[in-house]
């Protein structure tokens, strides 16, 4: 602060570096104007766009701590289940009424489980990490199943009745409501986080993510950055739960699992991390493509997608993703049955695995510089900026 | 009392033989393989072929079955994790992720998703009484070979040649590297070696633990905490570790069956909190 009053063309440099961070690209406005006007254009579409919005606001969630702080999470899913719960109880035993007031109260109970679990993300590595957000989830899961007489044990929280939103619009049998309320709820949200990514505060995480120890070196409270973030993206996964419980009137334990974890961390790889429209665009990604690989077999879907994941690490996220599609659609085409696609595909994988170096030495770096660019366009058209931060 | 006591010890000497692989990959090449227990999941449906539908013995199912595993994880190791090595612990958790999801909806294509039973032969059955106390002849089992490949892999790592260098690589890859050990190889051995044991593991503990597809995800945190807790350096960290975890879970299923769950979590975090590096571990980390 000092440096900035002492020199005022240094402090309208940063200033204006920070305003064009902030401003509204055209294609982002388009982005929200398309989210917008799908409510008009699949009005039959909406319960399955509602149950996208919900994934959006969760990976959102996850986007914060992962792609602006590096904290890796296999327990997201402890602070949407808790969200969940607590707006499902909430409404079953009638201590909120209005859904509105239920939903922030469940995003801060959330926010303040977040807060109060961030401390043990602070200590260790990224294994003693994984281990704790995994924990806490788990004796989160033992706690609902132990109170099942209040939570519903492994039925599930059922026979919630949501009143009217802000007492006038009554959710319906084919989501219309639900989804608009999603809708507005991602909305405010995605605006909210924008606004916290693009402040110095966001800018001082993502040098927390770069090194730690360097930024610490130049005076940023690391911990308490961190437990921020942290508190931050709790009471965003809960707001996502409470939607949940909200719009499908049920909650259950399976929202505490591992697979839940896991698969907003698919959503969010499929879509890109650091620069809040990946959780987005995955959501809508993933869930077409659980649609349709469920189709394909219905049990066994989780299958495609560990093969997606894993040829996403090998070849880089687009490359590799677009390759795995490939693949899947080759046996599609060919109309193999499970058996032998399974087998199929898991050889590919070997096969691909050994070639993996001479592959992508051949596939030469023009093609990977342009794949390069590719990648970073989202996050160039987003913040705009990046040029004037390298410049 | 001492039932329990030997029941958890049984148990704790089976999640060693399952663990202690993990323990040296992550401790070697700093991977967090989520994978390990899709290893162990192999090791115990092939003794149930092998064993149920071929009716091989079940004391030649289990080499079997280590043997079986030791060649799945050094072709998956060659093919597959080898591109892994230098990437981001994040690149690492999805694609081992990747791996177990692959692995439980493979393993329910092909055997079904109920819970499968090896057959085991009448003389491990029953219980025989010592002293007033019930032991369970599986157990007593479990207890011996565990205990007897527990000593085999100390003397391994400690007297042979190929311990030291596992060692020195574990110590400080860099300067192994300097010293001409071959640290690839070293490590492309010691995964082999580690997913056998798994796989020997699952084989054996087919009959306590539950052998159904969504296995390496039910155990997952159960390896995590045995390598974690007893830290990365040894094996008698993990040793320990995974000897109190079998007891502490035994015991508390036995007395708090409803909180058994939540207590073991809940000193897996607080343990965490206390020791980040685990319980035996050098406070160096690197």
């Amino acid at each position: 602060m000092a440096l900035a009053a002492d020199s005022p063309p240094l402090a309208a440099e940063v200033t204006g570096f920070l305003t064009r961070r902030a401003r509204w690209s055209l294609l982002e406005i388009a982005f929200w104007l398309l989210a917008l006007a799908s409510i008009w254009v699949f009005p039959s579409k909406h319960l399955i766009l509602t149950e996208i919005c919900i994934w959006a606001m969760f990976a959102l969630s996850l986007d914060l701590i992962l792609g602006y702080a590096g904290i890796i999470s296999l327990g997201h899913a402890a602070f949407f289940g808790f969200g969940a719960f607590a707006a499902g109880l909430a409404a079953k035993y009638g201590y909120i009424q209005e859904p509105v007031i239920a939903l922030v109260v469940a995003g801060l109970l959330a926010a303040a489980l977040g807060f109060a679990t961030s401390f043990l993300v602070l200590r260790g590595s990224d294994l003693t990490r994984l281990m704790v957000t995994f924990g806490v989830a788990l004796v989160l899961s033992e706690i609902a199943n132990k109170f099942s007489d209040i939570t519903g044990g492994a039925d599930g929280l059922q026979g919630i009745e949501i009143k009217p939103v802000l007492g006038r619009f009554q959710f319906d049998l084919y989501g219309h409501t639900g989804y608009v309320y999603a809708l507005i709820v991602l909305f405010l949200m995605f605006v909210l986080a924008r606004r916290v990514v693009r402040s110095p505060f966001g800018l001082s995480l993502q040098a927390i993510k770069g090194n730690a120890l360097r930024s610490s070196a130049v005076g940023i409270a690391v911990n308490w950055r961190l437990v921020a973030i942290y508190t931050l993206a709790a009471g965003y996964a809960g707001l996502a739960g409470a939607v949940l419980a909200q719009t499908q009137q049920f909650a259950s334990l399976e929202m505490f699992s591992i697979d839940r974890s896991a698969d907003v961390l698919l959503i969010l790889i499929i879509g890109g991390t650091g620069y809040l429209y990946g959780g987005l665009i995955g959501a809508l990604i993933y869930r077409f493509a659980q649609d349709f690989l469920s189709d394909l077999s219905a049990r066994y879907w989780q299958y495609w997608i560990g093969f997606v994941l894993i040829m996403m690490v090998l070849f880089g996220r687009v490359f590799g993703g677009i390759l795995a599609a490939l693949i899947i659609g080759v046996t599609v085409w060919f109309k193999l049955d499970t058996g032998t696609s399974l087998l199929i595909t898991a050889a590919t994988l070997l096969v691909l695995g050994v070639v993996r170096e001479p592959l992508l030495k051949w596939t030469g770096s023009r093609w990977r510089r342009a794949l390069a660019g590719l990648r970073r366009k989202p996050a160039g058209t987003s913040t705009g900026a990046s040029h004037a931060g390298r410049a | 009392m001492l039932t329990i006591l030997f029941d958890g010890v049984a148990y704790g000497m089976l999640l060693f033989v399952l663990a202690c692989g993990l323990s040296v990959t992550l401790g070697l090449m700093n991977f967090v393989n989520l994978a390990h227990g899709a290893f162990a999941m192999a090791g115990g449906y092939i003794t149930v072929v092998v064993v149920n539908r071929w009716g091989v013995p079940f004391l030649l199912g289990l080499p079997i079955a280590f043997v079986a595993g030791a060649v799945l994880g050094a072709v998956l190791e060659r093919t597959l994790y080898v591109n892994l090595y230098a990437k981001p612990h994040l690149d690492q958790v999805l694609f081992t992720i990747g791996l177990v999801f692959m692995s439980v909806a493979g393993v329910d294509y092909i055997m079904g998703s109920s819970q499968q039973f090896v057959n085991i032969p009448s003389w491990l059955e029953g219980q025989i009484n010592l002293g007033g106390v019930g032991i369970g002849r599986y157990r007593l089992m479990i207890i011996v070979l565990c205990g007897l490949l527990t000593i085999a892999l100390q003397l391994i790592l400690a007297k042979t040649r190929f311990g030291s260098r596992l060692r020195a690589a574990v110590d400080d890859q860099r300067v192994a590297r300097g010293l001409g050990i071959n640290v690839g190889a070293v490590f492309g051995l010691t995964f082999a070696f580690g997913s056998g044991l798994a796989a020997l593991g699952g084989a054996l503990g087919a009959q306590i633990l539950g052998l159904d597809p969504i296995f390496p995800l039910k155990y997952l945190i159960y390896f995590l905490i045995v390598v974690t807790v007893g830290g990365t350096s040894s094996i008698t960290g993990p040793f320990v570790a995974s000897i109190l975890l079998g007891i502490g879970d035994v015991a508390g299923k036995y007395y708090l069956p409803s909180l058994s769950a939540f207590v073991i979590y809940s000193i897996m975090i607080v343990m965490l909190l206390w020791r980040p590096q685990g319980l035996f571990s050098r406070s160096a980390s690197r």
